[in-house]
């Protein structure tokens, strides 16, 4: 209790912010610790970044929406179908890489049009939009093609196995010989997506309208800003950036499955929610998010490590620190307000 | 004359449904003036500002901006014909700093400046002496600290017409002269200012001309010194003030027997609002009531006596007699009744009928498992509605199809309904009119006269002069005088609550 | 808002007129697409008793789990203002519950445990709990309903496969099957009875209590509930309870169709239908006033759209992007800023004829 009074002049984004950060670093150096030499590794870590490249995407985009007080489940479903249709039109139609992508962002733009007018101009409730968004994206990658497909085309596959060498960073396995530390193309363009997001919410008047709209939406309407507008946006670039994700999480897996990405929505709210955004609106930061994302995985590996490897423990591992740092953020914020 | 007028407002109407909130309304604000727009709650003031700032769209008439015709579509496009304005609740974004909330949304470029704008509002804060710092969270500042952000966000932008809507309600006299001495700067800049208030003191002080509305119509529009004080009053009453001064006569006070005990006595109650410890009592037949300005903790009291907020300290006894209350529930079931302040918020269950209305206390005191038949529930409903006059096309219309002062009435029949021993009426004339208003006042009395302790808490201080025979004085949330008999009038009210008498100053 | 709601009083005449409508609307489409769709035929199922059978018995049969779901969760879209999105996973703990309870650690037992009643009744009260944690999120946390029940959403079926130790135990007594098949020589399927038992329940309680008028207070205004002495916080948890009950009968029901479980597809997208029966039954999603025969026939419409696409040949996997669609259609010609439109654009058109 003292120790929150004495936070009393950070903003409640830079109070979460410093408890994601003290979480996560806790969480990996007692790791390293106490599970010993897997966690000790440079590579394990840029393993987690490698796993997790399509995740931080989604979950930047999250994050915005979030921000602004609304929601978006369909993200997963989004990745999942983009999986299939680029999956088929890489295989089935032969077309190229470059045309892949675009099939991924169309789709996103898409959904970020559609779910962003129901929600922004209709106001109906985003949760039930995208409830809906998330079904239908479900149905339609069946509907698309209904056997997971694995890509073949060789441009891809080549762009697929490409690593980034991370120089001063490997180890020296049992062999004896020298492995760089890598780190694949998704990561790069995660890495990009958070500090392009960054930058917007905290330099751009859309960024800081997105925080007013997520504080109070009747105050930020009679501070001038385009209220509907903002929340159009937050969803379009939310909506796009899962088109991002995505196409990197095809590009992780190298294939199309409507099993894909099943639960990504889920883990995508929970990174955010570790992460310091606020499901109330108005609280949020995206190096947070970033950072939820590696608590998260961080907690699934030590569990995992921990003898507790059934596929179950990972749902039910993500549902508990969600649910923990829902009852966090709520009984912080309960004790800032009273002062 | 008519070069100088930069806004004009004519024939401005807008109906809310089962509502005319504006009839025909004209108004006019010439540049380089304080222009006092005046009427009491429920006249239409808020609408018609808020029609002007776009946040309504007006059903009929036409808006003139420096001539020429224009049409508000949102507050964004508002502010940039040069229209600013200060609400009475606060309007900013309590996760944002202070800096962000005096500047967003007003320049178009799209890159936001942090340090510039930083240095900028820490300018404004010191120009204007605002105890706050450019960097710091809105939400860890004082409400009278946003409200004054609010006020400087308004004057830093270059507008033509300010509009100050109750600005001055939760701020102390410091710093209403601080904001007089801003508005007077302004009006010599040539901003013309738009001043909604309920003190007359500070319309007196201050503004150079008052437009009069009462039920959603103009009353007129006059120049402050042709408009003496009384007229004012009994323009926006709409009756001459000695037409309803005298209804106290019409009951016989319930005589008060020696040596009972209260029937309800407090000690030393404080609850999580921030109110109290405070000592209160009411005698069997007696009326009360809380007075002190908006925030000064009366409605926090009487809510700490209902349980309605979390008791964290202090005993009440009924009869002399120790009881728990601790929720609302503790208090019902110990004949307490309270009509909250804020109709909407606490009063009404806007989508269910009148009737549900009305048996809702009853019903939640007489249990889960015995609810009122419906035949019963409809006997009780329509006996109340014709008790209390209630004008509702039947007991199954939802009541937010309602006018807000047969909303009201139907609250007070809820409450009636549980036969309370004591009844709580927090603000039950606001926002109402004026009919309803005397029915209201009357209706206390005579449930005094029939034996029922009653607090009556009104803004309206000569609503409560005529009806309490003893007055509570709050300020800050504490307690600060009790006045009774011949010392209950206006001026020696008014001081009490500025504390400007030493007697009060010991408590 | 006051005309548009008188404006639809007399066209619509009351509340069930929407899922009525849609039912009827359905039921024409089949007739005249294939009026096969209405045979019912009289047969003799594989233990040798008499069953009807026939696309109406379908309906009637897998719509009574929908129409059990649905009201349970008309009473928290009521009183949350939000959808509990947890049922589908929550049934499958359930099913897992009944039949860990049943069948101990041997997954192939010759003889039940403990009688079916007090399996079920265990399952109710396990689901029950998992309904009270719901609903203390909700209620104390003030976390908005679908992101409290997005908890259990993702970790329900993790828990259910988790109870069993991911086993399937198979019951070999067929008395275990009675309740979501026949019962011998009644040949309509008894979840039809259960649903109309649960009906009556429902029915009876709402009549002696003061459920209703509770659950809508607090629904429509939480703080005037409270300064009427009611206690907003347990009228959530316990709407949530309730749906618990009602989602450990479905799972009843489900787990006895099959005698095992499958954790993963179990009641699968069973909440979108819930939800989806709510808001056809013409309930307001974001909670307050609800009326529950709607809903229960919503859910059998809903059912009635699923049959006549499977009959359709739409694969199971693809049908939630049919059902997404009929979802977003509702709330859109519900939500109150299209309403308004409407409305204005009708009172447009209406005011060019007179003149």
């Amino acid at each position: 209790m003292k120790l929150l009074k004495k936070t009393r002049n950070l903003s409640d984004t830079n109070l979460l912010f410093i408890i994601t950060l003290i979480v996560f670093f806790a969480m990996y150096i007692g790791a390293m610790v106490f599970m010993g030499s897997s966690f000790l590794k440079p590579q394990s870590f840029f393993n987690i970044l490698n796993a997790n490249a399509a995740l931080i995407i989604l979950s930047c985009g999250l994050s915005l929406v979030m921000i602004t007080g609304g929601i978006d489940i369909s993200v997963g479903g989004v990745t999942g179908l983009i999986t299939m249709c680029c999956a088929v039109y890489l295989d089935y139609k032969g077309g190229s890489v470059l045309g892949a992508m675009l099939i991924a962002l169309a789709i996103g733009i898409i959904y970020g049009v559609v779910q962003g007018f129901l929600v922004a101009y209709l106001e109906i409730q985003p949760f039930i939009v995208t409830l809906a968004g998330m079904f239908f994206a479900r149905g339609m990658t069946t509907v698309v093609n209904t056997a997971p497909i694995n890509v073949s085309n060789e441009e891809f596959t080549a762009l697929k196995n490409t690593r980034i060498i991370i120089p001063f960073l490997g180890s020296v396995n049992k062999k004896g010989t020298y492995i760089n530390a890598y780190i694949e193309i998704g990561v790069v363009v995660a890495l990009l997506a958070v500090i392009v997001m960054f930058c917007i919410l905290k330099w751009t008047k859309l960024g800081r309208s997105f925080y007013a709209v997520g504080g109070n939406r009747q105050s930020a309407l009679m501070l001038g800003i385009n209220v509907k507008r903002t929340r159009f946006c937050a969803h379009l670039m939310c909506s796009t950036l899962a088109g991002i994700g995505g196409f990197v999480y095809f590009l992780h897996v190298g294939s199309g499955s409507a099993s894909h990405a099943s639960g990504a929505e889920m883990n995508a709210i929970a990174s955010s929610i570790i992460g310091g955004t606020m499901l109330t609106g108005g609280v949020g930061n995206i190096i947070g998010t970033f950072f939820g994302v590696l608590s998260l995985s961080t907690i699934q590996n030590i569990v995992s490590a921990a003898g507790f490897d059934e596929a179950w423990w990972t749902g039910i591992t993500v549902a508990a620190m969600l649910c923990l740092f829902l009852i966090v953020q709520s009984v912080v914020m309960a004790v800032r307000k009273k002062k | 004359m008519s070069e100088n007028v930069v806004l004009q407002m004519k024939n401005i109407h807008k109906s809310f449904p089962g509502v005319r909130a504006l009839q025909a309304v004209d108004f006019t604000l010439r540049s380089g003036e304080i222009h006092a727009l005046m009427g009491e709650n429920g006249a239409g003031k808020s609408t018609l500002i808020k029609v002007l700032t776009g946040v309504y769209a007006k059903d009929e008439g036409q808006i003139f901006l420096s001539g020429q015709e224009v049409t508000v579509h949102s507050p964004e496009a508002a502010q940039k014909m040069g229209i600013s304005t200060v609400y009475q609740e606060i309007t900013l974004c309590p996760n944002l700093s202070v800096a962000e909330n005096m500047y967003i949304g007003r320049n178009s470029q799209i890159y936001q400046n942090w340090r510039k704008m930083n240095k900028g509002a820490d300018a404004i804060l010191k120009a204007l002496d605002i105890p706050a710092k450019a960097t710091q969270q809105l939400g860890t500042c004082s409400l009278a600290v946003q409200q004054m952000v609010a006020i400087a966000r308004a004057v830093d932008t270059d507008c033509k017409v300010l509009i100050l809507d109750e600005p001055t309600s939760s701020l102390d006299e410091q710093e209403v002269a601080k904001l007089f001495k801003l508005m007077r700067d302004l009006r010599s800049r040539g901003v013309g200012i738009v001043f909604v208030t309920h003190f007359l003191d500070q319309v007196y002080e201050i503004c150079d001309r008052i437009t009069v509305m009462r039920d959603g119509a103009l009353v007129g529009e006059y120049a402050i010194k042709d408009l003496p004080r009384v007229q004012l009053v009994s323009k926006m009453l709409g009756k001459e003030l000695d037409d309803m001064s005298d209804i106290h006569g019409e009951y016989e006070s319930c005589k008060k027997q020696e040596g009972a005990p209260h029937v309800f006595e407090v000690e030393g109650l404080s609850s999580d609002a921030g109110v109290g410890p405070f000592d209160f009592y009411i005698d069997k037949g007696e009326v009360n009531g809380f007075t002190g300005l908006l925030g000064s903790g009366r409605s926090e009291s009487v809510r700490a006596i209902f349980g309605a907020d979390r008791v964290t300290g202090g005993v009440v006894k009924k009869n002399g007699n120790r009881v728990k209350i601790a929720k609302p529930i503790d208090a019902m079931k110990n004949g307490i009744a309270y009509l909250p302040e804020d109709r909407k918020r606490d009063g009404i269950v806007g989508d269910l009928s009148v009737r549900d209305n009305i048996i809702l206390a009853s019903q939640v005191l007489k249990g889960f498992l015995r609810p009122y038949s419906k035949a019963e529930a409809q006997k009780l409903a329509e006996e109340y509605i014709q008790l209390l006059n209630i004008k509702t096309a039947s007991a199954d219309t939802p009541i937010k199809a309602l006018s807000g002062g047969n909303q009201q009435k139907v609250i007070v029949a809820r409450w009636l309904l549980t036969h309370p021993e004591y009844l709580i009426l927090d603000e039950p004339t606001r926002g109402i009119d004026i009919g309803t208003k005397v029915d209201i006042q009357k209706l206390v009395l005579k449930l005094a006269s029939e034996g029922m302790s009653i607090t009556f808490i009104s803004s309206e201080l000569d609503e409560m002069l005529r009806t309490c025979s003893r007055l509570i004085v709050m300020r800050d949330l504490k307690l600060v005088g009790e006045l009774s008999g011949s010392d209950l009038n206006q001026s020696k009210v008014m001081n009490t609550i500025a504390g400007g008498e030493e007697q009060n100053e010991e408590n | 808002m006051k005309k548009t709601n008188a404006g639809r009083m007399s066209i619509f005449q009351n509340q069930l007129f929407i899922p009525l409508a849609a039912l009827l609307l359905l039921l024409l489409f089949n007739l005249i697409a294939d009026p096969n769709f209405f045979k019912i035929t009289l047969g003799v199922n594989s233990s040798g008793n008499p069953v009807l059978s026939g696309y109406l018995i379908t309906i009637l049969d897998s719509g009574s789990e929908l129409a059990i779901l649905a009201i349970g969760m008309t009473l928290v879209t009521a009183a949350t203002g939000g959808q509990d999105i947890s049922v589908g996973a929550t049934t499958a703990i359930a099913g897992s519950v009944l039949l860990r309870m049943l069948c101990g650690s041997n997954t192939r037992p010759d003889t039940l445990r403990m009688p079916i009643l007090l399996a079920f009744l265990i399952s109710c009260v396990v689901v029950m709990l998992f309904g009270a944690f719901n609903g203390v999120l909700i209620a104390v946390f003030k976390v908005q309903p679908m992101i409290a029940t997005l908890i259990l959403y993702t970790a329900g079926r993790s828990i259910a496969a988790w109870i069993n130790n991911n086993e399937l135990p198979i019951i070999s007594d067929p008395a275990f099957s009675y309740f979501g098949t026949f019962i011998p020589g009644i040949p309509i399927p008894t979840p039809f009875f259960i649903a109309v038992l649960c009906m009556i329940i429902i029915a009876v309680v709402l009549k002696v209590t003061n459920l209703r008028l509770y659950t809508q207070a607090v629904g429509i205004n939480e703080f005037s509930a409270k300064l009427n002495g009611l206690n907003p916080v347990f009228i959530k948890i316990l709407s949530c309870m309730i749906l618990g009950v009602c989602v450990a009968v479905v799972g009843l029901i489900k787990v006895s169709r099959i005698s095992t479980i499958n954790y993963s597809v179990i009641a699968q997208n069973i909440e979108m239908d819930a939800i989806l029966a709510v808001a056809l039954g013409g309930n307001s999603l974001s909670g307050g006033k609800f009326n529950m025969t709607a809903s229960i026939i919503g859910a059998y419409v809903i059912q009635c759209l699923t049959t006549t696409l499977y009959k359709f040949n739409v694969r199971s996997d693809a049908l939630p992007a049919y059902k997404a669609v009929v979802v977003i259609l509702l709330v859109v010609f519900s939500a109150p800023v299209v309403r308004e439109r409407l409305s204005s654009l009708v009172k447009k058109i209406r005011a060019k004829e007179a003149v």
